[in-house]
């Protein structure tokens, strides 16, 4: 029992080495047979075609971050919406009572946040909302 | 009701649902109040934590009533057994009293937001469900809400570097520590392909002695929850955290969170690894000597008030791992005492330092406390009781939890450990009087009189009855205490 419960593996692990020396070859080749003309335009980095207009090492504003926090959260328990939305028929009353009460706890958090003024771009980073 | 949920499964977490509520209220009408009435949300957490215990109550009476020993939710992954109620009454008292001590405490800091009792009644729901969940992913959900809630507590006074230090150093060290428990937790439930206790524990016992992976699990569940516990070699945040923390954060983190995680220590080391118990016990042993050990002796040199109790505090979780060691009916009873106990003396330690709290004075030195006998007999003569209690002295509440404590080492044949200990509460009451010593011999450095705010007030009558009251008269507490423990031996 205990061997073929790691026979399962074998096919993983047969995989990982494939997908390992095909890349590593891939990378090989490239820098063996590849031809380098390094000009200023290719050794910026890669901003989506535009140039880049400074270096990205500085400081950012506490807001952002606050801000992408909230973003976060909100998003994933969004996305729960999703899953429950398919199988919303399957689930009856049952399914529509306890997304009532998730929808409640996360429009509570909402509320939270609205009224703490986080999402107020110009005084959120003090965190007060009086 | 349906196929998923059966009323019986909200029967079970309607105390955990109400503080839930009363937490997601207290944030909402925080909103609404001005700096005037910010006591208001204390109130209302007060009342969320009475209402709990009402619904605790009645689920505890309506069991005795049919004679259930236990309560099966949600498919065996919460199980509400005499423990967990026991350990719930544990949860709800010190939630309480730190609430009532908090008041003043933030009014002091000008940190006085509804979110700290928010987080607080917060914390107790993860604290009860940890003590109820027989279910891996519950416990680690469970252990985390309580842990993520005690660290924005610790840094709660954000504009007070000790405070915020306090709290980055817990959540980096804590989130270590839950990574490692969550590690052990993944290879148990690879072994036995379940992640209920009751299904490991049998999976665990029809497994070899001495079995590699077993071990693997063992040490990585083990260093999770010493972290948790403040258990030598896991020890290093305490500190910190405690003196870092405000002074009411620190009473409840002291009591509450290391109630429950001891508890959660207990629930594993006997249920799923309970088979294993040759293996681990050599371990459990050099640990608590070592915590015992460093605990006592570092305290001895702190200057600091909150620190000394911090050390203090390492040095019981030893004392509490020796009645692990023994394993026994007398041990389990020895532990569930000595908690409910701890919880009165310590947070009322706690409070008397709260009380000392002035706009310029923080009170938490040792030299602060000069002359308290001459400037405020109450508190000093509080602060005695308190002391008295934790080094375990007799008249006093401490001395139970000790007595069964070693009893059991000594029914097990644990002599030398036993001798150990009992060692070491002499050490302990060195540490203890020396800030009696400075209470009662030295000339107090100010004559400013100490006020006591309501909620101190009824907070240090509580403990103080509380530590005296159970060491008087223990048996109805030795009993309840007693009769809970029996459904976690297997």
């Amino acid at each position: 029992m205990q061997n073929a419960y790691f026979q399962n593996y074998i096919p993983v692990i047969l995989m990982l080495l494939v997908v390992v020396a095909l890349a590593g070859a891939m990378l090989a080749l490239s820098w063996i047979l590849g031809e380098r003309k390094p000009s200023r335009a290719k050794l910026s980095a890669y901003e989506c075609g535009i140039q880049p207009t400074g270096d990205a090492r500085q400081r950012f504003s506490v807001k952002f971050y606050l801000v992408a926090m909230i973003f976060i959260l909100f998003d994933v328990e969004v996305i729960f919406l999703f899953p429950w939305a398919v199988i919303y028929r399957e689930l009856k009353w049952f399914g529509f009572v306890e997304m009532l009460l998730f929808i409640l706890l996360v429009g509570a958090g909402f509320a939270y946040v609205w009224k703490k003024g986080a999402l107020d771009w110009t005084n959120a980073d003090t965190g007060d909302s009086t | 009701m349906n196929e998923y949920f059966s009323p019986i499964d909200f029967l079970v977490l309607k105390p955990v649902i109400l503080l839930t509520l009363f937490g997601i209220g207290v944030m909402l009408t925080d909103l609404f109040l001005d700096q005037q009435h910010k006591y208001m949300n204390a109130v209302t957490a007060l009342v969320g934590l009475a209402f709990a215990a009402v619904q605790l109550w009645l689920i505890q009476s309506e069991m005795a009533a049919q004679g259930v020993a236990q309560i099966e939710a949600f498919r065996g992954a919460v199980v509400l057994d005499r423990f967990a109620i026991y350990f719930s009454w544990i949860f709800l008292i010190s939630s309480a009293i730190a609430i009532l001590i908090a008041i003043r405490y933030l009014e002091i800091e000008q940190e006085h937001h509804g979110e700290h009792y928010a987080i607080m009644l917060f914390a107790a729901v993860g604290m009860m469900v940890l003590v109820m969940g027989m279910d891996l992913v519950t416990l680690f959900i469970a252990l985390e809400l309580m842990v993520l809630s005690v660290y924005i507590l610790t840094g709660f006074l954000r504009r007070d570097r000790r405070s915020n230090e306090a709290a980055l150093k817990y959540l980096l060290l804590g989130a270590f520590s839950s990574g490692i428990l969550a590690y052990g937790m993944s290879l148990l439930y690879g072994m036995s392909g379940s992640t209920n206790l009751n299904v490991i524990a049998d999976s665990l016992a029809a497994r070899p002695a001495g079995d590699p992976l077993v071990l693997i699990a063992i040490t990585a569940i083990a260093a999770g929850l010493f972290f948790k516990v403040g258990a030598v070699p896991f020890h290093q945040w305490l500190p910190d955290a405690y003196e870092g923390a405000p002074t009411s954060v620190t009473a409840f983190m002291s009591v509450g969170p290391k109630a429950a995680s001891f508890a959660f220590l207990l629930r594993m080391f006997l249920v799923p690894l309970g088979s294993a118990r040759e293996e681990w016990l050599p371990l459990l042993v050099g640990v608590s000597i070592a915590t015992m050990t460093l605990g006592n002796l570092a305290a001895i040199s702190q200057s600091n008030v909150k620190r000394l109790l911090a050390y203090s505090a390492i040095s019981h979780a030893g004392y509490l791992l020796l009645g692990l060691v023994s394993g026994n009916e007398t041990g389990m009873k020895g532990i569930a005492i000595y908690f409910l106990v701890y919880t009165f003396m310590n947070m009322g330690a706690f409070a008397v330092i709260v009380a000392l709290r002035r706009r310029d004075l923080i009170g938490d030195e040792i030299d602060d406390m000069a002359g308290l006998m001459y400037k405020c007999p109450t508190a000093a003569v509080l602060m005695l009781i308190f002391l008295l209690s934790l080094a375990g002295i007799p008249p006093t509440a401490g001395f139970l939890g000790k007595y069964f404590i070693f009893l059991s080492l000594i029914e097990t044949g644990h002599i030398t450990l036993a001798v150990i200990a009992v060692l070491y509460v002499a050490v302990a009451l060195y540490y203890y009087f020396r800030i009696v010593a400075v209470m009662f011999m030295r000339e107090p450095v100010d004559q400013e009189k100490l006020s006591f705010s309501p909620g101190i007030r009824i907070a240090l009558g509580v403990t103080a009855a509380m530590t005296i009251l159970i060491g008087l008269y223990p048996e109805p507490f030795i009993q309840f205490a007693g009769s809970t423990v029996l459904s976690i031996l297997r």
